[in-house]
């Protein structure tokens, strides 16, 4: 096997050539997909490493060493949804145990933290997580780990991640970071402090729409051996064929997210200057308020936003006219994918909260994907003149 | 009669309920694409589908609620377990793991002594956690099943036959009277497939698999299926599967289902030769104990009779010291040493130092996992030649 110093690759290389070197074998340029479940044992008492394909299986092992070495941790998990990765995650507090987690929250995490994990005991608290008054005052003894997504998904507010890290260093708390919409090709919140970080791997690490992945890495030793045991235990691995096909679409990360960011800034900003848009919610433009803390933690932004019509009128009409986005749920595909959060990816969090979030029902989210840019502009621009038409009359 | 007609027309999966196990196993539905007419269901590796219609959601919106594969193969297990919903996990833990989330915290569950490995470490590691709390006994005895019932029991979770002992649990005796006293009922049935046994038929609310074994079969797919006795039920599993991520990918599903079309051949053969087996190891003097509840001598044959169809693939057998355990694992030249169980090829495996490692030693002892026991998974492989080559490691 070549001997490789892969730690002084830039990201790009890294990812092109992940399991690329890792077959000595054949020297075939891709790993292959190892199917088998149990593996023979040479002699009694002597593993080759791997035994059963739930605890430990080779194709699944070269994701999860390369999603540890690109997030900057020590330990990779791959999961057979992002979902199941933070249940997995979850797993780890027991019942008495609080979190402190970000307010505008992804509803599947809200559903399982608020259905699932309250009937064990575990609770917990949603704030603003840059608010510090706000991360205090419900800090309790009880509480094991502050769990953030930034940007936030729908309307993307950025959290000072080392900030944070910081403060729950001092007062002993984990800190866990959703990285799915930057990916640790524009940001490695373990770099900035936090413990872990989690991802649904089904977005733009997959990028193309067509594999279901969650991935989990983890700082130090001893997180690591504790999401192993659960990790096993739970059972709800990634399959070697989904492993092979997520690799597969890692490979293209850096390609596709410059595309991505590219093509969503030049959208948001004509969306900006459209008078049926009331208003644009998207880190790379200037006047979000978070936009300074994101430029210091993070090298890009991600190709995901948010914009609120002027008129709740317009959102039907204009689902229905378009014509080359897809109104579906999910992101980060090099498809564009229009989603209506109020009532598809948040309809499972309280109207209470999503109104002071401001998820309401004239907020859509776009996904923008890697078609060419003016095409995708063009296809809004109709569909909004459709929509106007038909509301306006 | 007219009526009898567009009834059983417009009930299809009643027509296919009422049909014999090995028909179903190739005509569940799943074997003709309708938009094609293609052979088999397609891999739909989409994650997320298109909506046409915001008021009008489609069938499927996203591929962890639902994905037309994976529903095929629920669908599928559902037909043979004689279920109203099926549920398919990324491993049999996941769907033990995902339906044991029932339960709430301050929840009692009885449990079989000779549970799994990894059922028992997810009760005493992670769920006593959460305040799940569980209390192991002998099922093959109904009166400690019974002491075991506290205030705040809700289920009971079996596994018959057991591992790697085979005993075996009187699975109506236990049902009629959880059912009783309000409990949900769980089954494991991993060993014996809806081919040997179908436990909702003798009462069971919830029947689960490691698809891994037998029902996949081929040793090249991680799965765990569930089924449930009714809808209510049903939904509540879909809740978990869906709110936990646990589910199957689309390629395994496709894969088990191809490997399930086999399942009674493949359980046919390997039952024949199991019970050549197990009477060859009975009769050889050499031999302390062979459990099998094929043989006459075993203590659970005439319950297992009952309730089930055959006696299963997997004979388990004490050739008296851990010395001598190791002696044949190292000489065996045909099956794999290795752990798991339920494939083609014949899988030889060492509980004490595999499956049951974990256990404490005295407690290893006390159900009969001695050093000296071996479980033989028997595969596909002609029976003359795993005879003749465990009797030469056997002989050295």
């Amino acid at each position: 096997m070549i001997e490789r110093d892969e730690e002084n690759y830039r990201i790009e290389s890294r990812l092109a050539q992940i399991g690329s070197v890792h077959e000595p074998k054949t020297g075939a340029i891709n790993y292959p997909i190892y199917q088998a479940t149990a593996f023979r044992h040479p002699k009694l008492g002597q593993s080759t490493g791997f035994d059963y394909i739930r605890t430990k299986s080779p194709t699944r092992t070269v994701l999860e060493e390369a999603a540890a070495a690109l997030e900057c941790g020590d330990a990779g998990f791959a999961c057979s949804s992002g979902m199941a990765a933070l249940q997995t995650l979850f797993a780890m507090f027991s019942q008495g145990d609080h979190l402190i987690v970000s307010l505008d929250l992804y509803g599947g995490t809200y559903r399982l933290l608020e259905r699932i994990m309250s009937r064990f005991g575990v609770t917990a608290s949603y704030v603003d997580t840059n608010d510090f008054d706000a991360l205090e005052s419900v800090r309790t003894p009880q509480t094991k780990a502050v769990f953030i997504e930034t940007p936030t998904n729908p309307l993307m507010m950025i959290t000072d991640i080392e900030k944070v890290a910081a403060w729950a260093k001092v007062h002993g708390i984990l800190t866990i970071v959703d990285n799915t919409l930057l990916t640790p090709f524009f940001q490695r919140p373990i770099e900035l402090g936090a413990d872990m970080v989690v991802h649904s791997a089904t977005k733009y690490l997959g990028g193309h729409n067509d594999v279901l992945a969650g991935l989990i890495v983890t700082k130090g030793k001893q997180l690591s051996e504790e999401i192993a045991f659960l990790h096993n235990s739970i059972g709800a691995v990634l399959s070697p064929s989904d492993s092979y096909q997520l690799m597969r679409g890692m490979k293209t990360l850096a390609l596709r997210m410059e595309r991505h960011q590219y093509n969503a800034t030049r959208v948001a900003e004509w969306l900006l200057e459209h008078p049926a848009i009331d208003n644009v919610y998207y880190p790379a433009l200037e006047q979000h308020p978070g936009y300074e803390i994101q430029q210091r933690q993070s090298s890009g932004n991600t190709g995901i936003f948010s914009f609120r019509l002027k008129n709740a009128a317009y959102v039907e009409p204009i689902l229905r006219h378009l014509k080359l986005i897809a109104f579906a749920e999910s992101l980060g595909g090099v498809e564009s994918l229009m989603t209506y959060p109020a009532v598809q990816t948040h309809a499972d969090i309280p109207q209470e909260i999503r109104d002071q979030i401001g998820v309401d029902d004239r907020l859509l989210r776009f996904s923008v994907g890697i078609e060419h840019v003016d095409d995708l502009i063009a296809d809004l621009e109709q569909a909004i003149e459709a929509a106007r038409v038909e509301v306006e009359g | 009669m007219s009526e009898q007609n567009s009834n059983q027309a417009s009930d299809g999966q009643l027509g296919k309920q009422s049909r014999r196990f090995a028909t179903k196993l190739i005509h569940f539905g799943g074997e003709i694409d309708a938009g094609t007419g293609a052979s088999s269901v397609p891999i739909y590796q989409a994650t997320t589908f298109h909506h046409e219609d915001i008021y009008n959601p489609p069938q499927y919106d996203y591929s962890r609620s639902g994905n037309p594969t994976r529903e095929a193969l629920e669908q599928y297990i559902a037909l043979l377990e004689g279920g109203t919903n099926g549920f398919a996990f990324a491993s049999g833990m996941a769907a033990i793991s995902s339906t044991f989330l029932l339960l709430s915290a301050g929840d009692h569950v009885i449990v079989t002594e000779d549970v799994y490995g990894g059922t028992y470490r997810l009760l005493t590691s992670i769920l006593n956690r959460l305040n799940i709390e569980s209390t192991l006994v002998d099922m093959t005895d109904i009166e400690q099943v019974k002491a075991a019932l506290r205030p705040n029991t809700k289920a009971v979770y079996m596994e018959t036959p057991s591992n790697p002992t085979l005993k075996i649990t009187d699975i109506a005796e236990v049902t009629s009277w959880a059912k009783e006293k309000g409990l949900l009922t769980m089954l494991d049935n991993t060993f014996m497939t809806p081919y040997h046994q179908r436990p909702i038929e003798l009462g069971v609310d919830i029947v689960l698999h490691s698809a891994t074994k037998f029902l996949g079969g081929h040793s090249d797919v991680l799965a765990g299926l569930a089924v449930t006795v009714n809808e209510s039920l049903g939904r509540r599993v879909k809740q978990l599967q869906n709110g936990l991520g646990t589910v199957l990918g689309v390629q395994d599903s496709w894969l088990l289902m191809r490997g399930m079309k086999t399942l009674e051949a493949r359980m046919n053969q390997s039952e024949q030769s199991a019970r050549r087996l197990a009477l060859w190891l009975s009769e050889r003097s050499d031999i302390a104990d062979v459990y099998y509840p094929g043989l006459a001598d075993h203590p659970g044959r005439e319950v297992h009779e009952k309730q089930s169809l055959g006696y299963g693939a997997v004979v388990s057998f004490d050739v008296g010291s851990g010395e001598r355990a190791k002696q044949v694992l190292n000489n065996v030249t045909i099956p794999l040493v290795a752990v798991s169980l339920g494939a083609v090829e014949s899988i030889l495996s060492y509980p004490a130092m595999m499956s049951h490692a974990a256990m404490p030693h005295e407690v290893r002892l006390q159900r009969g996992i001695t050093d000296g026991l071996l479980r033989f998974s028997v595969g596909l492989e002609h029976v003359e030649d795993l005879i003749a080559d465990l009797d030469q490691a056997l002989s050295k």
